[in-house]
């Protein structure tokens, strides 16, 4: 875009530099020259200092410097800041020249060289007459320089060149041309910034002295201008405190200056400048809040300082770009890292510049609406001698002229008329368009979504203005959304309205009646009369004929439109529109209710599509269908009604195809299940109503579901928060209100009508075939065709259950473990009506805990549903959990002889094992049989003969059994496997003949040890008093050794004895030494015997206490025969 | 001084708004709606810095309110809440309320 009048100057925008030239330099065809002025511009980074370089020829004239004045005392200044000064001294008035020479200390030809130097640097000076620039002299030479003070000529030379050159020494430099090329440059440009800051500091200095010779009378201005050449010249010396604080200064004065019609302009163009240098500087100071202060303070003075009524939209120009402008910085600042926040962000500044630009707009649509008979004067009073202005913000037709008074009132009114001509061609719409989406790209940023929108909102009605009628609907369009969403009414009317005439004036079918729908809608804020309007234009586009334009549109658009329209009738086809209405509000509603939230398969399923419209006029609608997750349903549920086309606008409400508003209309629909279906979920997935006809136009509204649109969600929240009382309506109406949306139902199967009972005797014995008994009843009318069973354990439970649990129907054998948990479809045959079933069910359960078990029942049968047969399939199932427990207890120990408590047994002395069956049962156990299966390492001392054959066992009861072992002697320490015991029983309930369950008890190890001698006596089981008592010990030797044994007899007071009371023999490995002894008891009762001891010499271990276990201590006495007493 | 009074449901959408100068109405309508904006902002930072919860009145969205007015609005509006009538989320239609707003908004003219 090229730059209006209003964007600043470019020489105000740019950060001032020091401006150096360079001279003497041939940098096209000298490639050392060329070198050095890359060096010297090439990869300016931010750490050199700033100088803007130009390479000049020498004799380059410079602009020339006016005459001093002496006295200011006649001089009356002709506006504020010329506008070529800035340019002057950022671009043509160097603060310091450079000659470049080459020559070196030992020039053979030094004297003319020497010369020849300084004839340039004299017509450097001459051009530069009266100015304070200054000159400074490089030598580039082609020898590295010693080190100073070494070379005696050089010192020697250099002090004549400068005095030939009339420079001081540190304006002569040396560039010697070496590797090092860069640093040597680097160096120098900082010599060459410091005498550029000089000069500025003298400039500085120099403006300052005028001040002393102005009046505030008629130097007013003057009073401006200086203070803003000293700012800059600070700005120029890189002293940016100082500068900010003159621009400050500056700004004040401005405001000081009378102001006038004539004059305000150039007043506002000056402080518009000063403000944005002070904005510029607050920012790079980085002090946002003083540049946000400064420009408010700014904002505030100019606002009201339109100047000439007549071109009123200059200001607003005037203040977008001041906007605009600190927009720009602020944006710029943000970037080099300030952070910005939500309620202050560049984007608010844009926004208000595009709302003076919407002003400017409408000033001048107001102060430029002159005749097309009007034409641009001639000559032009914009035109100046020079094509540019003398002085910022004057006007052109008379520059310099500071009269309040109009010397010429016929030449001003040119001079408006022409700018207001100017004003007219300008493209506002697209000015306001860019500074709004300025706006949305900050907004966005700072997370204003609302504010966003808005402003998107705005974009969209300035493109509609600017008669871009597309883009204008794709922005409304895409944030329409935002406000329906939010429920913001009124906005959303606002923009449906906006979006509605785009739409009628490009002729966009589709939009045309989605915007009308909802303007017709209850979200929509219209007064009926529009609605009644919209309504009225939505007919005829259904019948094929073209709406009635929207108020206030654009005339020749209108025109154009109507012949879009008009194509748009004559042509055939694509006049069937589908329009999904979930995403906005339509003025019809619709909500789908089932009757019930499932449904069995023998009854019809049942619906009811409840319709309403919110539009002032009935309105007529050719077709209602709804269609489901299954698709054969669809055929089902159509409500059509063919209608002639003059009927449309009949006001008749009798038409059951037609809605009236306010009322809510019903319509039931019925339909039979299929077979297929139970089980499954039928869906509305859709309902669409069909208005206009195939003939003229056709709206299908679509609502996906059972019905809603993007506000019900909300109103059923709030409706069924509400506790208000619904006033009393007539039986066949409903509130809409307290209608739910029931979209889906369940298909279900037929109920059943059999029984199934279970009979059993709980709880299962552990490997028991546990006996259950299913009675199936058929209560049906006809035969229950088709009838299978299913029984066992119920899926779903523990894995081990299943494996542990085996269920057959054969109850007389044993099952193992290869039999299903789970007997599935066991075919049954048919059921007449009434009759009874039973069929018993074994179950095996290997362990213990509870089972849930499952008995299925399904059949087929068929029914009749609305006059139609069908074959429905219907089930009954129950469960029942059985706890399985264990039988009985069974307890195993083992005694020694004398039934005393064995840990261990010993080798080849005979022990008793000893077994105890507990019954755990609540019912009553026969003990069938027992058996004892003994390892090899055991054998029997006698018959191994059960004696528990036969025994029944109440609950808690138990039966014991005792067998005499023997064990060999072992090697293995840790213990010997004993055998098992079996036991086989049944439930002695006389149900069935059940098979005889054996249960296997493992028996426990038990640990066998030697003994050297075994010790066994041999006596009668009682004694006599008085009478003789043989006793024989027997003494085997279970040893390989000789054994060495005292024996030794110890008396008792009961008994007298004959025998060897102390002896001490040897007994040979494997053989027994017998001991007789004749006890003599001398009391009757239970004596203790005279006890022997044994004292084996190898074996110290061998105690009495063990043998106390192999020979008894007791005796019972009787007394004599005849002591008896008579009886 | 008040031109323009809204009470806003917690879903964002407006309870009750009215302006005085009613032909500028729409502008003051979305004024009221960017502010929501702000109002967010303000509200997910408060749940952060665990400030008074308490505390009902947010501050200022633009320099141009009043604590004052926020409390007898508040007050007002905690009495259409009492109203077992009126069920939470329905647009406020109350004739105290009006009278109450307007004359906040007579304060201006």
């Amino acid at each position: 875009m090229t730059p209006t009048q209003w964007d600043f100057p470019v020489e105000l925008c740019c950060r001032p530099m020091a401006f150096v030239t360079l001279t003497g330099l041939d940098v096209v065809y000298n490639a050392v020259h060329r070198a050095v002025w890359d060096a010297f511009c090439a990869n300016r980074r931010a750490d050199r200092v700033p100088i803007s370089f130009k390479v000049l020829p020498g004799d380059h004239e410079y602009p020339k410097c006016r005459t001093k004045r002496t006295s200011y005392e006649w001089y009356i200044p002709k506006g504020i800041l010329k506008t070529g000064w800035m340019n002057k001294h950022l671009n043509l008035v160097p603060a310091l020249v450079v000659v470049f020479y080459e020559l070196d200390w030992d020039e053979p030809q030094w004297k003319e060289k020497q010369s020849e130097c300084a004839t340039r640097v004299e017509i450097v000076r001459q051009s530069l007459q009266g100015r304070n620039t200054k000159v400074a002299v490089v030598l580039i030479q082609k020898k590295t320089p010693l080190p100073p003070g070494e070379d005696v000529i050089a010192s020697e030379r250099a002090s004549a060149l400068c005095n030939a050159c009339d420079l001081s020494g540190k304006s002569l430099f040396v560039l010697p041309h070496t590797d090092h090329l860069v640093g040597y440059i680097i160096r120098l440009e900082n010599a060459f910034y410091e005498h550029a800051q000089t000069y500025y500091y003298t400039e500085i200095r120099r403006v300052k002295t005028h001040k002393e010779f102005l009046n505030k009378t008629t130097h007013q201005l003057l009073f401006v201008r200086h203070q803003f050449k000293i700012a800059f010249f600070s700005e120029l010396k890189q002293d940016t405190q100082n500068a900010l604080k003159n621009y400050r200064t500056a700004y004040n004065l401005v405001h000081e200056l009378r102001a006038h019609e004539t004059n305000m302009l150039e007043i506002k163009t000056m402080a518009g400048f000063i403000n944005y240098k002070i904005c510029r500087l607050c920012f790079q100071h980085n002090t946002p809040l003083d540049a946000i202060a400064q420009f408010r303070k700014h904002i505030d003075l100019c606002k009201k300082k339109i100047g000439s009524a007549e071109l009123a939209f200059e200001h607003a120009a005037w203040m977008s770009k001041q906007f605009q402008a600190f927009g720009d910085l602020f944006d710029e600042a943000i970037k080099l890292g300030l952070t910005a926040i939500q309620t202050q962000n560049p984007g608010f500044y844009y926004q208000q510049a595009a709302y003076y630009a919407q002003e400017r707009k409408q000033l001048a649509s107001m102060l430029c609406n002159h005749d097309s008979s009007v034409i641009y004067p001639n000559p032009d009073p914009l035109e100046t001698q020079t094509g540019v202005l003398d002085f910022y913000g004057q006007r052109p037709w008379r520059q310099g002229i500071l009269s309040f008074d109009l010397s010429d009132p016929e030449k001003e009114k040119m001079g408006i008329l022409s700018l207001q001509l100017k004003e007219k061609n300008v493209l506002h719409s697209e000015l306001i368009i860019t500074l709004l989406s300025n706006a949305v790209a900050q907004f966005k940023k700072y997370k204003c979504p609302r504010m966003k929108s808005h402003l998107m909102v705005q974009m969209g009605e300035e493109y509609y203005y600017a008669k871009d009628y597309a883009k204008a609907l794709k922005l409304l369009d895409y944030v329409m959304c935002e406000y329906r969403s939010e429920g913001w009414w009124t906005l959303l009317t606002s923009i449906l309205t906006t979006a509605l005439k785009c739409s009628y004036l490009m002729a966009q079918l589709k939009d045309y009646i989605t915007y009308s729908l909802e303007l017709l809608g209850r979200a929509s804020t219209l007064k009926e009369d529009q609605k009644s309007r919209i309504e009225k234009n939505l007919i005829k586009v259904l019948m094929n004929e073209s709406p009635d334009p929207e108020p206030d549109c654009d005339a020749a658009a209108v025109k154009a439109s109507q012949k879009l329209w008009a194509d748009r009738v004559s042509l055939a086809g694509s006049n069937v529109f589908t329009i999904e209405v979930q995403d906005f509000i339509p003025f019809v509603q619709c909500k789908a209710k089932f009757l019930a939230p499932s449904f069995h398969v023998d009854v019809p399923v049942q619906f009811d599509v409840y319709l309403r419209a919110d539009c002032p006029h009935p309105i007529r609608f050719s077709k209602l269908c709804i269609s489901f997750n299954n698709q054969d349903y669809n055929q089902y549920c159509v409500v059509e009604e063919a209608y002639q086309k003059s009927d449309i606008l009949e006001q008749s409400s009798q038409g059951t195809m037609c809605l009236v508003p306010g009322k809510t209309r019903k319509f039931t629909f019925k339909f039979v299940a299929k077979t297929e279906d139970v089980g499954k979920k039928i869906e509305i997935t859709s309902v669409d109503l069909i208005l206009g006809s195939e003939s003229g136009r056709c709206v299908i509204l679509n609502w996906r579901g059972g019905g809603g649109d993007a506000a019900s969600s909300q109103e059923a929240l709030q409706a069924a928060r509400s506790f208000r009382r619904r006033p009393k309506l007539p039986d066949n109406e409903v509130h809409w209100d307290s209608l739910t949306v029931q979209a889906s139902t369940m298909i279900i199967s037929r109920v059943p009508n059999i029984s199934v009972q279970l009979r059993h005797e709980p709880p299962a014995l552990t490997n028991e075939m546990y006996c259950l008994i299913v009675t199936v009843q058929s209560h049906e009318e006809t035969v229950a065709k088709d009838v299978k069973l299913t029984a066992g354990l119920k899926p779903g439970q523990d894995a081990n259950l299943t494996q542990k649990t085996q269920v057959t129907l054969r109850g007389t054998d044993t099952c193992d473990d290869s039999f299903p948990a789970l007997l599935p479809d066991i075919p049954v045959g048919d059921l007449q009506p009434g009759q009874k079933l039973e069929k018993p069910i074994y179950i095996r359960c290997g362990t213990v805990g509870a089972r849930m078990f499952l008995v299925y029942v399904s059949y087929l049968i068929n029914t009749v549903v609305e006059g139609k047969e069908i074959l429905c399939k219907c089930h009954r199932d129950e469960t029942v959990t059985i706890e399985t427990v264990f039988p009985f207890d069974v307890a195993v120990k083992f005694v020694s002889t004398k039934l005393e408590h064995l840990d261990r047994v010993f080798a080849d002395i005979p022990f008793l094992l000893m077994t105890d069956i507990l019954s755990a049962s609540p019912w009553p156990l026969t003990i069938v049989t027992s058996q004892l299966q003994l390892s090899a390492s055991m054998t029997p001392v006698d018959q191994l003969e059960s004696y528990v054959e036969n025994v029944v066992l109440q609950t808690g009861e138990s039966a014991s059994e005792c067998f005499c072992l023997r064990c060999p002697p072992v090697t293995n320490a840790s213990g010997v496997a004993t055998g098992c015991y079996i036991i086989s029983w049944k439930r002695s309930s006389p149900v069935e003949s059940v098979p005889v369950v054996n249960t296997v008890i493992t028996l426990p190890h038990v640990i066998v040890e030697s003994i050297p001698l075994h010790v066994n006596a041999d006596l009668p089981s009682f004694g006599r008093v008085r009478e003789s008592l043989p006793v024989r010990y027997h003494l085997q030797n279970k040893t390989n050794l000789v054994q060495d044994v005292e024996v030794s007899v110890e008396p008792s007071d009961a008994f007298m004895f004959s025998g060897l009371k102390q002896i001490r023999l040897r007994i040979l490995p494997g053989t027994q030494q017998e001991m007789l002894y004749n006890f003599y008891p001398l009391m009757a009762g239970y004596q203790q015997l005279p006890s022997l001891h044994v004292n084996l010499l190898r074996f110290p271990n061998f105690t009495n206490q063990l043998l106390r276990r192999f020979i008894p201590t007791h005796i019972f006495v009787k007394v004599r025969l005849w002591e008896v007493p008579c009886v | 001084m008040a031109v323009c009074i809204a009470v806003i449901a917690k879903e964002n959408y407006p309870l009750y708004i009215r302006s005085v100068p009613t032909e500028n109405e729409l502008k003051f309508h979305y004024t009221v709606h960017t502010s929501l904006d702000v109002v967010d902002e303000k509200i997910s930072a408060m749940g952060k810095a665990l400030v008074d919860q308490r505390e009902l009145y947010l501050g200022l969205l633009y320099p141009t309110e009043d604590y004052k007015m926020f409390r007898k609005l508040h007050n007002s509006y905690t009495d259409i809440m009492c109203n077992p009538f009126y069920n939470p989320g329905d647009r406020i239609h109350s004739r105290a309320f009006d009278n109450m707003v307007n004359s906040m908004m007579m304060q201006v003219c």
